[in-house]
């Protein structure tokens, strides 16, 4: 038990290209179809976990099936599972680009490369808008955030807290004006 | 050498305890650290991202593997992933219990609701610094030192096109396409 977890979170690792969502489709078929760790609720939770906990999505659905499973130490294995692939993997690209990069037409690529990369972060901020609640409070915070490290003016961290501060402020006020209606 | 598999380890930790949102809300706080740390140039760093994307493995563990590789060997490696990992882990076993409850607290509501806004303002700004360093290898707070090139600015129009058509493409793709571009406008135009 404990080493199909382990390997049904390697094979994941190994398979999944890119963010934590592609690996979505792959949970669902192993965990929920074919070794039945989880309900299709608790796979819908697993989601609403990765959304409001931080972390990448991969290894808190790994815990969390982990833990369900087989507990603490269930959660480490799937979790190490997810993880080994690409240890092992990037070290050796690592070793690989190293030898690489001072190649001229290695770095005429990746100069190529960088303006794709730059692109895809542009298209995750859309994406990520899109799925937002488009009220007064998200628009300003939206410029918080871009003005706040555009500008070099506070670390990231402070301006996340910022964010979750004023939510939480704005909660409180709201919940209590509902309560008064 | 202990001291720097510590430093990756705690930097790394903080990455994790803020990232809200996927992989992608971690860049901000990895070039924020990475760059200020004087581990990586931006450059080399959008490099990382570029090969983290387009290997098997969720991005924030290759990307956090690639650096600490990069800073201290394979240990570095380990250290920056478990880094990474921890929080996730620790906060996954408390709430697992009791995950309705976790969700339902108006604290935590409350918190999301400002996070994800300000996350995607954050996100906007790394997008526009990864650009202009890309397109034009300059920073907003120097922009009036703008060397201005036709050339990089078709693999931008090209680029961005394909992915606002095809939505659903893999960001390999775009590595493959925007690489090959750069190869041909670079190596034997420029």
């Amino acid at each position: 038990m404990l080493f199909t977890l382990f390997w049904t979170f390697f094979k994941i690792g190994l398979f999944t290209f890119g963010g934590g969502y592609a690996m979505i489709p792959f949970i669902h078929q192993y965990a929920v179809e074919k070794y039945k760790w989880i309900t299709d609720d608790e796979f819908l939770d697993i989601i609403a976990i990765a959304e409001s906990t931080p972390g990448p999505i991969a290894i808190n659905s790994a815990t969390y099936i982990g833990y369900k499973v087989k507990g603490v130490g269930g959660s480490a294995l799937a979790t190490l599972g997810v993880v080994l692939p690409s240890i092992v993997i990037i070290t050796l690209i690592a070793a690989f680009f190293m030898q690489f990069k001072d190649n001229v037409y290695v770095e005429y690529t990746f100069k190529g490369i960088r303006i794709g990369v730059a692109i895809l972060v542009l298209n995750a901020a859309i994406r990520m808008y899109k799925k937002l609640d488009k009220n007064l409070l998200s628009f300003f915070l939206i410029l918080v955030g871009f003005g706040l490290i555009l500008f070099e003016i506070l670390p990231v961290i402070y301006v996340i807290l910022i964010g979750g501060i004023t939510g939480i402020i704005y909660q409180l006020v709201k919940v209590r004006g509902e309560d008064n209606v | 050498m202990f001291s720097l598999l510590w430093e990756l380890f705690i930097t790394f930790f903080k990455i994790g305890i803020f990232t809200f949102g996927g992989g992608y809300a971690m860049i901000p706080l990895i070039t924020e650290e990475v760059v200020a740390k004087n581990w990586l140039e931006t450059s080399r760093l959008i490099d990382f991202i570029a090969i983290s994307e387009s290997t098997p493995g969720p991005f924030a563990i290759n990307i956090s593997t690639f650096i600490g590789y990069n800073q201290a060997g394979i240990l570095g490696a380990i250290f920056a992933t478990f880094g990474v990992v921890l929080p996730s882990f620790i906060i996954i076993i408390i709430i697992a219990k009791a995950f309705h409850k976790f969700a339902t607290n108006k604290f935590v509501v409350g918190f999301l609701r400002g996070v994800k806004p300000v996350v995607v303002g954050v996100i906007f700004s790394v997008a526009i610094t990864f650009l202009l360093k890309s397109i034009f290898d300059l920073s907003v707070l120097d922009i009036l030192n703008v060397d201005f090139r036709w050339s990089t600015l078709i693999i931008f129009a090209v680029v961005f096109a394909m992915t606002r058509i095809w939505k659903k493409i893999h960001p390999i793709f775009i590595v493959l396409v925007s690489g090959i571009m750069g190869l041909i406008i670079y190596g034997l135009i420029l």
